[in-house]
């Protein structure tokens, strides 16, 4: 019989970093070295432990990272729980990728790119972050403009200092939500810290966070100027299959899983607010 | 019309399970009929529809999806996939056929579910043509003649024969490996029979029953109807309209630790359940009328704009006879429908 999508391969935790107090990021690699399988910026993988439960992720590595997969993952249910719960080399199940990806090759080339993250929002945009990095001459001005709830709640802070802000080709705009000692930047809640940086309105925007940070993000974007065409985000619902059958992710004719999870906004527009 | 006489129709039943696995539908002991695999000495059924649906031959309530073994941090995946045997399901109604082209389009759709797919063509379906439709049926309103319904062999009875019409190549080889079995046989009496059928379904309460108010086209128009707070209120989300659809086909996916390894397995789910979209960080359909119009959405609205206008319900009524608050579908079609 054919190989079927839902059953998994196998995958082994090579890495484990603590981000935040409750986000680590994990990397996975096949048993015998290397990725499991490929994948665009802003696709999706079923991770499991068998026994516990499976979930969708975003994978956060970009595709230009040829050695290993990487994803952020908060804590917060049971399975996320379990997931914290590991040691490296620990091996999991993994099946993918799925889902459409942010239009890297298309739509986003040559346009400049405005990146606004929320939180562990910044996962799945992390993903096309540096695969722009690592194809820089294809996109114009690139501005990363990211908040959480304090310094500690910033995932990648690392990497977010030692490379992106050190990238003269990239503008960084960090923000928390409140003040914190040992911090000396921005502080106010993202949609805020938008309309005060009041970006250009040539730039093609990629937002993902925190549904109420998603909607006063936009509704701030709309007031500079910009339309819901030049706005995409990544969607997250409750998923079985990963492929469009088992139904739970159906949002009007459409399936978070198969026709997400990256929507623009306009797209978004035509269809039910039930996300 | 090729044909055999209703006495000889068990010693028929007796030569085609000689060879494969056959499915009929009989009377249990209540009174209500159900798919069994024939054993010699049961007979058919004379109701007219089973209570479950047929989807089960195709999309079982629980299969086995894969098997792990855990060993430290190891897992090894164990594929516990096995080539279907060959099987015959005799007596399944026209709205019952209908809803396996329905299934296939999600099933069989790419990535092609294996399962599935497996039973699907390993079974051959023999349909019985209806001659009393009941008054909870609607399936000509989604366009089905159900005195000429689909499968790959339909059959007809004129109360002393049944006459065999073949409808697949699939069907064909069928009749071919019965053919010594059967006689030519004269269709006047069952055109007699059909034309009465034909009547009784012009007069049936659901008779004018009309799609043409649905559609993808009509998306965000129904979304938005005031009339779901109304429909949905008595709506207890019990899911029996879900478990006897033959259309519905959500599904849901958990591990059973038996102790020796992990089970995985698919069961049949609901989107009317309170836990189907439940996430750790909330619910993206919160309220029962969410819940029960997202069903009816779907088989009104959001198939159709997928799979070119072809509706997902096919007027079985088995809805209507099971809501244990008599709601059901044609109380929404009604309820939403264009007055003018």
């Amino acid at each position: 019989m054919n190989n079927d999508t839902l059953i998994p391969l196998i995958g082994v935790v090579t890495d484990i970093r603590q981000d935040t107090p409750d986000v680590k990021t994990f990397r996975v690699n096949a048993i015998e070295g290397g990725k499991v399988f490929e994948h665009m910026p802003g696709q999706c993988a079923m991770l499991s432990i068998p026994g516990v439960g499976e979930g969708m992720f975003s994978i956060t590595s970009s595709p230009t990272n040829k050695e290993f997969m990487e994803f952020s993952i908060k804590k917060c249910g049971c399975l996320t729980t379990w997931l914290h719960a590991m040691d490296v080399g620990q091996q999991i199940t993994i099946r993918g990728p799925y889902g459409n990806y942010f239009p890297v090759e298309t739509d986003l080339k040559g346009k400049d790119l405005l990146f606004i993250a929320g939180g562990i929002g910044l996962a799945p945009l992390r993903s096309v972050i540096n695969y722009v990095r690592d194809n820089r001459a294809n996109y114009g001005d690139v501005q990363i403009i990211y908040g959480s709830r304090s310094k500690d709640d910033l995932v990648d802070y690392q990497e977010i200092i030692d490379e992106w802000q050190a990238d003269p080709n990239i503008k960084v705009n960090l923000t928390i939500d409140r003040e914190q000692e040992g911090w000396d930047g921005h502080v106010g809640f993202v949609p805020n810290y938008v309309k005060e940086l009041n970006p250009s309105t040539n730039k093609t925007v990629l937002v993902c966070g925190p549904p109420i940070m998603i909607k006063f993000t936009l509704a701030g974007l709309k007031e500079l100027g910009f339309t819901e065409t030049q706005v995409y985000t990544t969607m997250e619902l409750r998923m079985k299959c990963g492929v469009g059958k088992c139904g739970r992710c159906n949002i009007g004719n459409k399936y978070v899983c198969k026709d997400g999870p990256v929507f623009r906004f306009d797209q978004l527009g035509e269809l039910p607010d039930e996300y | 019309m090729l044909k055999i006489s209703a006495d000889k129709l068990n010693s028929l039943f007796d030569a085609i399970s000689a060879k494969q696995t056959l499915y009929i539908t009989v009377d249990n002991e209540k009174g209500s009929a159900e798919y069994k695999k024939y054993e010699s000495g049961m007979t058919l059924s004379k109701s007219l529809n089973t209570v479950r649906s047929a989807k089960d031959f195709f999309f079982p309530q629980t299969e086995n999806l894969a098997d792990f073994k855990v060993e430290g941090k190891n897992i090894e995946v164990i594929d516990v996939r096995e080539e279907s045997e060959d099987f015959v399901v005799f007596g399944v109604r026209a709205c019952d056929a209908r809803s396996f082209t329905i299934l296939d389009k999600v099933f069989l759709s790419e990535p092609v579910d294996s399962y599935y797919k497996n039973r699907r063509e390993h079974s051959t379906i023999i349909t019985m043509a209806c001659t009393k439709p009941a008054e909870t049926c609607f399936c000509t309103a989604f366009g089905m003649d159900p005195t000429v319904p689909e499968g790959d062999v339909a059959v007809f009875s004129d109360g002393e024969n049944y006459f065999f019409l073949e409808r697949t190549e699939k069907g064909k080889k069928f009749i071919a490996s019965i053919s010594d079995m059967l006689e030519d046989g004269d269709t006047a009496k069952l055109n007699e029979v059909q034309e009465k059928a034909r009547n009784i379904m012009k007069k049936l309460p659901l008779a004018n029953l009309s799609t043409k108010s649905f559609g993808g086209e009509r998306l965000m128009k129904h979304f938005n109807s005031e009339k779901w707070a109304e429909l949905s209120e008595s709506c207890l989300g019990c899911g029996t309209c879900t478990f006897v659809c033959p259309t519905c086909q959500c599904y849901d996916i958990r591990d059973f630790n038996t102790g020796h390894g992990i089970k995985r397995f698919r069961c049949w789910d609901s989107c009317m359940y309170s836990d189907f979209t439940k996430m750790a960080h909330g619910n993206s359909r919160n309220s029962q009328l969410e819940r029960f119009r997202q069903r009816f959405m779907h088989k009104l609205v959001y198939f159709p704009a997928n799979n070119n206008g072809e509706f997902g319900c096919v007027g079985c009524g088995r809805c209507l006879s099971k809501c244990p608050v008599s709601m059901n579908i044609v109380k929404v079609m009604k309820a939403l429908e264009d007055k003018e």
